[in-house]
């Protein structure tokens, strides 16, 4: 947070490009290779097993011509996702905080710095250098990662079970997924940072922002738990 | 007061002789009845047999042995489900669940020996009674129509044949010809129900008889979703929907069931469908058991209990809790918060504090969905609304596609978690 605070206040100062004050695109070039087994950026660039990346800033999710997403990225595009500096910072952090079972399997990068230059990288393909400065309002990464400690809080199911309730009346016990995903068999890390990414609005969907808005860690945990109990 | 309900019943029952009656009974574990096989009866049932694991004896008193959805049927209407898919059987609540279904009316409550007496005569003894009647209508609510009239000029405001036989009347339209509805006085069940089933019936008239009219007579000077669905009509249905509200004499209608004439203000209008959606009341077995308070029985939010009774529960539309509108989201929710409550003080299992939510989907025109919903809290006073959102107009095609999507995906989970 402290850096974000030395970055705004360095844009508000003077206009120069985002590279500058985001990040190290050289550095980001170089990070990128973990990327580009599947996904290619840059002039010819083609979608492989990701899509392309070309023109990603400010793009609706989901909109890569011919490219066929998973169900869980046309759910989460639908739901509105666009993505923004602050999106694809959350995005390769951990891609699962955003968007459930999306194939893109990657693990997400932990240091903000490497996020930063990887951006920086990125956007390099997305807009002109002159409108570089118009990235400054969205240029600000938020810390999404869920603290260890909140992850760590051992839930207790049977206030999970009576929770659940809240859940039932559209997700299906059963698992059983029509038009609303299934919420159970997952692995709790996984339901606790996607409740705590809708609890934040990170995640579009405003039933959920509602559902999770008032979900307290403890009863994020609980319910971990109890889905957990039910695999 | 504290006593040992068990003991009060026998004894009770012994004095008034009770025990020569036919009665259901458990051996030795408490018994709850829940009258009403909806969206808050059956939840209640299922949830109290489910969580109590047999310790408790539970008895579900429906009519209708295959409950027509009431939620949804405005789709039936527009030609986006079948009837079919709309009906549920209580086979799994009985098998799965070993809830005593008994397909009865329910047509008397004796509070002080805590019994309920059924039309077939027999009598269910109680510990707790959950009522989740649904809705009646109000005697003389509207000028010229009562219940003997609704073939002539259907509510379809309960699921089932009344939905059928509104839709039959709308595919026989004189082409050209006007649909009229009479919409309800505030508080009702479904609160955007009536102007779902306008978008459902325009579309349905789109197809078949586009040079049909709508006319709305409404005693609301606004309603549910007003925004979304105007904008709707204006975009799907230019110049076919005409809404008088209360300045232009809505709320001043008489029908004549006869003469097929709805008359606004004094202005007559020959109509070839009525659809006649009267103000509504608690379902009358609540005014049966005296515990209701004016049109609707008054709870305590935390659990749920008749404020004239704290051995009577209620559910849903028959409820004057606060601040939730009368939905199946709501019902269900409710159910939920009253199941845990009455299974905690029946076998002393842990209570958890009362939460609450609904969300209402509404489908305008084909993949034109959208919705509202809200999450409550219980005060001392009632139940309070914590925080909310509504479908925004202009939202773009896409999001209002998966807004449908989701709620046939709402359908299949509220129907599981009331049915199994």
């Amino acid at each position: 947070m402290r850096r974000h605070l030395l970055l705004l206040a360095f844009m508000g100062a003077a206009s120069h490009g985002f590279a500058e004050v985001g990040g190290d695109p050289e550095r980001g070039e170089e990070l990128f290779r973990q990327c580009s087994s599947c996904h290619q950026v840059g002039q010819g660039a083609v979608d492989r097993i990701g899509p392309q990346l070309n023109h990603i800033f400010d793009r609706a999710a989901g909109e890569a011509e011919g490219f066929r997403y998973s169900a869980g990225f046309e759910r989460a595009a639908a739901g509105g996702l666009v993505w923004t500096y602050d999106t694809l910072d959350s995005f390769i952090e951990n891609p699962r905080v955003l968007v459930s079972n999306t194939r893109m399997s990657f693990r997400g990068i932990a240091e903000q710095q490497d996020r930063d230059d990887l951006l920086a990288y990125l956007r390099l393909f997305s807009s002109s250098p002159a409108n570089i400065p118009e990235a400054a309002p969205t240029a600000a990464a938020v810390d999404h990662a869920v603290a260890p400690e909140v992850l760590a809080i051992v839930g207790d199911p049977a206030y999970g079970e009576y929770l659940s309730g809240e859940c039932t009346a559209c997700h299906q016990a059963s698992g059983a997924a029509t038009g609303i995903p299934s919420i159970t068999n997952w692995p709790t890390e996984d339901f606790v940072v996607a409740m705590h990414a809708y609890k934040e609005g990170v995640r579009a969907h405003p039933v959920m922002q509602m559902m999770a808005g008032r979900l307290s860690n403890e009863e994020i945990a609980a319910l971990a738990a109890y889905f957990e109990s039910i695999r | 007061m504290k006593f040992d309900r068990r003991t009060f019943i026998g004894s009770a029952a012994a004095t008034t002789g009770l025990l020569a009656a036919p009665m259901v009974r458990a051996q030795g574990k408490p018994r709850v009845v829940v009258i009403g096989g909806g969206a808050g009866g059956a939840t209640a049932a299922r949830y109290l047999a489910k969580d109590s694991q047999g310790a408790l004896d539970v008895t579900l008193v429906e009519p209708t042995r295959t409950y027509y959805t009431c939620f949804f049927s405005n789709l039936y209407l527009g030609g986006f489900r079948d009837m079919g898919s709309l009906g549920h059987s209580y086979g799994t609540l009985a098998s799965d669940y070993g809830i005593n279904v008994i397909h009865d009316w329910a047509v008397g409550v004796d509070r002080d020996a805590k019994t309920v007496t059924l039309a077939g005569g027999s009598s269910l003894p109680y510990d707790r009674l959950i009522l989740s009647p649904g809705i009646d209508f109000v005697d003389g609510a509207v000028e010229g129509w009562d219940v003997s009239a609704q073939n002539a000029m259907p509510h379809a405001y309960k699921g089932g044949s009344q939905t059928e036989l509104l839709k039959a009347q709308i595919m026989a339209m004189p082409q050209g010809g006007t649909f009229a509805m009479v919409a309800p006085p505030n508080p009702y069940r479904c609160p955007p129900g009536p102007y779902e089933r306008i978008s459902m019936v325009a579309h349905a008239l789109k197809e078949v008889n586009p040079t049909a009219k709508i006319l709305i007579a409404d005693p609301k000077e606004s309603f549910s979703k007003q925004g979304l669905f105007e904008e709707g009509w204006n975009r799907h249905y230019a110049g076919m929907v005409e809404r008088i509200g209360p300045d232009f004499g809505g709320a001043n209608v008489s029908v004549d069931p006869q003469a097929m004439t709805l008359t606004i203000d004094g202005d007559v209008n020959d109509v070839d469908v009525c659809n006649v959606i009267p103000a509504m009341k608690a379902g009358r077995i609540a005014e049966i058991a005296g515990i209701t308070d004016g049109n609707w029985a008054p709870v305590n939010a935390a659990d749920m209990s008749s404020k004239m009774d704290p051995n009577i529960h209620v559910l849903g539309d028959a409820a004057a809790q606060g601040d939730m509108p009368k939905s199946g989201f709501s019902a269900n929710s409710q159910a939920k918060v009253c199941a845990n409550a009455v299974r905690g003080a029946l076998t002393g299992s842990t209570v958890f504090p009362a939460r609450f939510a609904n969300t209402c989907w509404s489908l305008i025109d084909t993949n034109d969905g959208v919705k509202v919903g809200a999450t409550y809290e219980a005060t001392d006073e009632k139940i309070a609304k914590v925080d909310g959102f509504v479908s925004a107009t202009g939202e773009s095609d896409e999001l209002r596609a998966a807004t449908y999507q989701e709620s046939i995906g709402w359908y299949d989970g509220i129907v599981a978690d009331m049915f199994g």
